[in-house]
C-alpha cells in the first residue's frame, strides 16, 4: 500500500557507480565551501557544475521536481525578503548557495542506493564504539525500522478506518491506539530477537 | 545476563527502532486540517515529543536520532514524502538535527516526574522539549538565510501555538501511556519514604531493585 521505495534513482551513470563514500566526502566539501564562499561567480560556477552532474546521472526533470519544490518556494520566499532587505547582490548569493547545497545534496540521494548510505553509516559510527555505539546495533534499528514503516503505516490506516466508522475525529483517539500497538509490537520483536542470539551490547548474529 | 549497567537490550532496540519507524509513518500520515491553525500542521513533531515521553529520555533521543538516520539515507519519511542528506541542510533543517535533544529533554523531565506524573508536568515536559529545538533551528535558519539572529528568533511566533497544541496532545498520550503501559522504571527504590522530595537524576541504574 505504502511503497517505501526511497529517493534513490537507479541508474548507471559514473555517478552512480561511484562509491557512496567519495561521495558523502564531495558533498561535505562543497557544502563547506558553499557557506564560506560568497562570491557569486563561484557559487555560479558550482551550480552549473552541478547542473551537469545531473545530466550526467541521467536524472529526469520530474524527480529533481519532486525532490526540490518545498525548497524552491522557501528560497524563492527568502531571496524576496532578503532583496528587499539587503539589496539584490545579497539575495543571489543566497538563493545560489541554497540552491548549491541542496541541490548537491539531492545529487547525492539520488544517484546513492539506501543500502550504501547505511553500510557508510556504520563504518562512519565504527570509532564511536568506545563510547558505546555499536555500528552492528544500529545496522539491525535500520533494518527493523525500515521492515516495521509499512506495518505501522497499515496499522494507522486500520485505526483511522475504525476512526471514521465510529465518526469519530480525534487525533488522540488515533494516537494512543497507535501508540500501544507499536510498543505491543515491539515487546514481540525484542523477544524475537533475544531468541536469536542478540547479544545486549554485543555483536550481530545473521 | 542482566548487567548492571544501562546498557541497551534487545528489547531497547526494537522499541528504538519502531519508534523511530512511527515517527516516520507520522510524516506519511495526511494532515488532518485544524480548523483554527492556518500554518501547515505536520504531527511529526508529535512523535518526537512522544518518544521522549514514552520511551524515555535515552531510548527517545536514539529512536529521534535513527529517524533521522533515515531521512539522511534518502526515505522519503518527511512530510511530503520527501528525504535525504539535502533535506538535513535547508533552512530549517536546524530543528531536524535537535529532535533528539527535543526527545531527550521531554523524556528527562517525564523520568524525572514519573511517580507523581499529571496532564499538566507531562504538558510541561512536552513544551520544554519542543522549545528545546528553537535556539539551533534560529540559528541555522539565521545562517542559511542571511537573516539576523535576531529576526530569525522571531520565527518561534510561528512555531509555538502549533507546538502548545501538540503538546497538549503528547501529554494527555503521555500520562494514558503511563498507567496502561508503563514503559519506564520508577526511579530508584531505596528512596522509599515519599517525603523525600530531592530529584534523582532518573536515567542511570536500571538495576532490579
Amino acid at each position: 500500500m505504502i511503497a517505501l521505495a526511497g529517493v534513490y534513482h537507479p541508474g548507471s551513470s559514473a555517478l552512480h557507480r561511484c562509491p557512496a563514500g567519495i561521495k558523502l566526502f564531495v558533498l561535505c566539501v562543497v557544502g563547506t565551501t558553499a557557506m564560506i564562499v560568497g562570491s557569486l561567480p563561484v557559487l555560479g560556477a558550482g551550480i552549473v557544475l552541478l547542473a551537469v552532474g545531473y545530466a550526467i546521472a541521467r536524472i529526469e526533470p520530474r524527480a529533481i521536481w519532486r525532490l526540490s519544490r518545498a525548497l524552491l518556494v522557501v528560497v524563492a520566499i527568502i531571496a524576496v525578503i532578503q532583496a528587499l532587505v539587503s539589496g539584490l547582490t545579497a539575495a543571489l548569493v543566497l538563493a545560489a548557495r541554497l540552491l548549491l547545497l541542496v541541490g548537491a545534496a539531492n545529487l547525492l540521494t539520488l544517484t546513492t542506493p539506501t543500502s550504501a548510505l547505511i553500510d557508510v553509516i556504520e563504518r562512519v559510527l565504527g570509532p564511536l564504539r568506545r563510547f558505546g555505539v555499536d555500528p552492528g546495533q544500529v545496522g539491525i534499528a535500520v533494518a527493523l525500522t525500515l521492515r516495521f514503516i509499512p506495518v505501522i503505516a497499515t496499522q494507522a490506516a486500520r485505526i483511522r478506518e475504525a476512526q471514521a466508522a465510529r465518526g469519530v475525529r480525534s487525533y488522540r483517539s488515533f494516537l494512543l491506539p497507535l501508540v500501544i500497538s507499536t510498543v505491543r509490537m515491539a515487546d514481540g520483536v525484542g523477544e524475537a530477537l533475544t531468541v536469536r542470539g542478540f547479544q545486549a551490547g554485543g555483536a550481530r548474529h545473521g | 545476563m542482566a548487567d548492571r549497567h544501562p546498557r541497551t537490550t534487545a528489547k531497547d532496540v526494537a522499541l528504538i527502532a519502531l519508534f523511530a519507524a512511527f515517527i516516520c509513518v507520522l510524516g506519511l500520515t495526511p494532515r488532518i486540517a485544524l480548523p483554527f491553525l492556518p500554518t501547515p500542521f505536520t504531527i511529526q513533531t508529535l512523535g518526537v515529543l512522544l518518544a521522549g515521553g514514552v520511551l524515555g529520555a535515552h531510548r527517545g533521543a536514539w529512536a529521534t536520532a535513527l529517524f533521522l538516520v533515515l531521512v539522511a539515507v534518502g526515505l522519503p519519511v518527511l512530510p511530503g514524502g520527501v528525504g535525504g542528506i539535502g533535506m538535513l541542510a535547508g533552512p530549517t533543517a536546524g530543528f531536524l538535527w535537535t529532535y533528539p535533544a527535543g526527545a531527550w529533554v521531554t523524556g528527562m523531565l517525564v523520568e524525572r516526574w514519573w511517580r507523581k506524573l499529571s496532564w499538566l508536568r507531562g504538558f510541561v515536559a512536552a513544551v520544554a522539549g519542543s522549545v528545546a529545538v528553537y535556539p539551533l533551528g534560529h540559528a541555522w535558519i539565521a545562517v542559511t538565510t542571511g537573516m539576523s539572529a535576531t529576526t530569525a528568533s522571531w520565527s518561534w511566533v510561528v512555531y509555538l501555538p502549533g507546538d502548545l497544541i501538540k503538546s497538549a496532545l503528547a501529554a494527555s498520550v503521555i500520562v494514558t501511556m503511563k498507567r496502561a503501559y508503563p514503559l519506564l522504571d520508577p526511579p530508584p527504590a531505596p528512596t522509599a519514604p515519599a517525603s523525600r522530595n530531592e530529584p534523582r537524576p532518573a536515567g542511570g541504574a536500571k538495576a532490579a531493585p
